[in-house]
């Protein structure tokens, strides 16, 4: 290193000043638009508190206890959407989990290289497929099906009496609780096939190869050596699927037939929060209603947050890009 | 070999091939499911393709029109948003990789970064409903943009974050070695090299809400004429499909299916251009 190239004259002071001066308004900015991030949330959570405070303070705890919800007498208790949305979540969750981590295991471990590929970006395009779409072929093409193959066999096949019968009491025209379960697994596939595949990708591959080295059978490499190793991540992936389920209003709102009975049978019809609000918010006429509707969004905010929170604590920063 | 061990071999084969059948049936399904979506939504959709679609407003019942003044009103909507959300998801995105990264603050703000990128959107669209809607006792174009601001610029954050946190320590120091401001040497030397990850964020982000629908049903509404003042009402396509395929109406619930059908393709062709700006720049 050359001394000549260094200059010693110290440089001129107002740029000096400018820069600095210039520095502090950049990060500035960027700070502010960090905090309206923050803003966002926070505003989000008051907001609905807010707006729902007329409702959870004329009904209390019974907002989320009862069940009837009628917009003409001004009363509202919301144990059917509420559990309507626990209840679609949960069997979507129960039917996706296993299939999603089929695919992913497939893609992984046992797809040939050539298939890789397209199959694996097939998956992460379907992952983008807007949810009004699979709502309406939920509706249009699913549901009557559904009722003829399905509905209408297990309910003429449903001993009289039993729990079978009262499982699948209800109109057999496709759309129910059921139903809208299925669409949503339909929906969150995708979604957690990709994100399980990219995390057993993550693997190293000494890690698997050294199983295999060990005469490990391909069943024995997954479920004791690469799953254990993404365990963390694996279950932040299914609690973000069930984050989406729990939340989804379109694919749900098409197919589940609206009612705000308390859901007992598997084929009756029910509603989610998210429906309930899609549906009657823009046709709320009373103050009430509107706040009881918003109420029901904090609700589901609530039970939201928890999920989400909980999958990242155990995701970590990484995971779902979008 | 023992009786015992090669009853042991046996169960470790069977059981394997009962996981590994079940591994390609479940693909199987799965795709077969998937592929039997897409096949409806072109072949419902591809047959209402017209030039009415995209130069007529939409129609009456059983009368003659298009898509036009949704598709519109789509564009004007993701546009706005995006701009937004863009400017927003940026700035924050990198005081969290440059400024803010390891404080205290910094990690609150990604932890809500993140619970707002997987929120559900039809709070965000309550929330912008109470702060856009309800005070100006109009729905409107504009509180639509900043509900959809409110779901990609978290996206955007992300992604920012990332590339920017993925740039060689060096490149900083460079800068800052010649002597110019740490502004200086993130706009001009960073974001420069980090454009492509921040391109594809935005992509990503893009295609995340031309198909939001619930966020728009109180904000934006919809609006069966032609309307560009984006303080008013305006129709937009995720919300005229869903008003058209829940319809009893033939000829809307196939305006509905032609909507659809644009919507997915947009989604897709954007992701897919996501993924071709990816793989130059990890080529480059």
């Amino acid at each position: 290193m050359s001394d000549a190239s260094i200059s010693h004259a110290p440089p001129p002071r107002r740029t000096v000043a400018r820069g600095a001066l210039l520095s502090t308004l950049f990060e500035g900015l960027c700070f502010s638009a960090a905090t309206a991030l923050l803003a966002a949330l926070s505003g989000l959570l008051i907001a609905l508190f807010i707006g729902g405070w007329p409702a959870i303070k004329k009904f209390g705890f019974s907002f989320i206890t009862t069940v009837t919800w009628n917009p003409v007498t001004e009363v509202y208790g919301a144990a059917g959407p509420i559990v309507g949305t626990l209840i679609t979540s949960g069997l979507a969750l129960l039917m996706a989990l296993p299939v999603a981590a089929g695919v992913a295991f497939f893609l992984t471990e046992l797809c040939p290289a050539p298939l890789r590929r397209p199959i694996g970006t097939a998956v992460e395009l379907l992952a983008g497929i807007p949810s009004i779409v699979y709502g309406m072929w939920g509706l249009f093409i699913f549901a009557p099906l559904f009722a003829k193959w399905v509905e209408r066999p297990l309910m003429a096949a449903a001993p009289p009496g039993s729990i079978w019968e009262t499982l699948t009491l209800g109109i057999p025209n496709g759309s129910g609780i059921l139903a809208a379960s299925i669409i949503l697994a339909i929906m969150i596939l995708p979604f957690m096939a990709a994100t399980l595949r990219d995390l057993l990708m993550t693997v190293p591959p000494a890690v698997r190869e050294s199983a295999y080295g060990l005469g490990s059978t391909t069943s024995e490499v997954v479920m004791k050596v690469t799953l254990p190793y993404v365990r963390r991540g694996a279950i932040g992936a299914v609690m973000l699927g069930l984050g989406r389920a729990l939340g989804e209003t379109m694919a749900v709102t098409f197919i589940i037939g609206n009612s705000h009975d308390f859901p007992t049978s598997l084929f009756a019809s029910g509603s989610t929060i998210a429906s309930t609000i899609a549906n009657e918010f823009t046709e709320a006429t009373s103050d009430v209603h509107l706040a009881a509707l918003i109420a029901l969004g904090l609700v589901l905010f609530v039970i939201t947050f928890a999920v989400l929170a909980l999958a990242r604590l155990l995701l970590g920063h990484q995971g779902d890009k979008a | 070999m023992s009786t015992a061990s090669s009853t042991l071999m046996l169960r470790r084969k069977v059981t394997n091939a009962v996981f590994t059948g079940f591994c390609v049936v479940v693909t199987g399904l799965a795709l077969i499911a998937l592929a039997a979506i897409l096949w409806t939504l072109i072949s419902k959709g591809a047959g209402g393709f017209n030039l009415a679609v995209f130069t007529q407003a939409t129609p009456a019942p059983h009368s003659k029109g298009g898509l036009a003044n949704a598709i519109i009103g789509s564009v004007m909507m993701c546009t706005l948003g995006m701009i937004l959300a863009v400017v927003i998801g940026v700035l924050a995105g990198t005081w969290l990789a440059e400024f803010g990264q390891n404080s205290r603050y910094g990690s609150v703000v990604r932890f809500l970064n993140d619970v707002l990128l997987s929120a559900p959107s039809i709070l965000v669209g309550l929330f912008v409903y109470e702060m856009l809607v309800a005070p100006f006792h109009t729905f409107s174009a504009l509180a639509g943009a900043v509900a959809l601001a409110l779901l990609a610029a978290p996206v955007i954050t992300r992604t920012t974050e990332d590339v920017l946190a993925l740039q060689p320590s060096l490149l900083r120091e460079s800068g800052v070695g010649l002597g110019a401001p740490l502004a200086l040497v993130i706009r001009e030397i960073l974001w420069r090299s980090a454009r492509g990850g921040i391109l594809t964020g935005a992509l990503l982000a893009f295609a995340r809400i031309t198909g939001e629908t619930a966020p728009l049903l109180f904000t934006a509404l919809n609006n069966q004429f032609f309307e560009l003042n984006p303080t008013k009402p305006m129709a937009n396509l995720p919300v005229v499909i869903f008003q058209y395929a829940l319809s009893p109406y033939d000829d809307w619930q196939r305006l509905a299916w032609v909507g659809a059908l644009l919507i997915a393709i947009t989604v897709l062709s954007v992701t897919i251009i996501a993924r071709f700006v990816t793989r130059e720049q990890n080529r480059s």
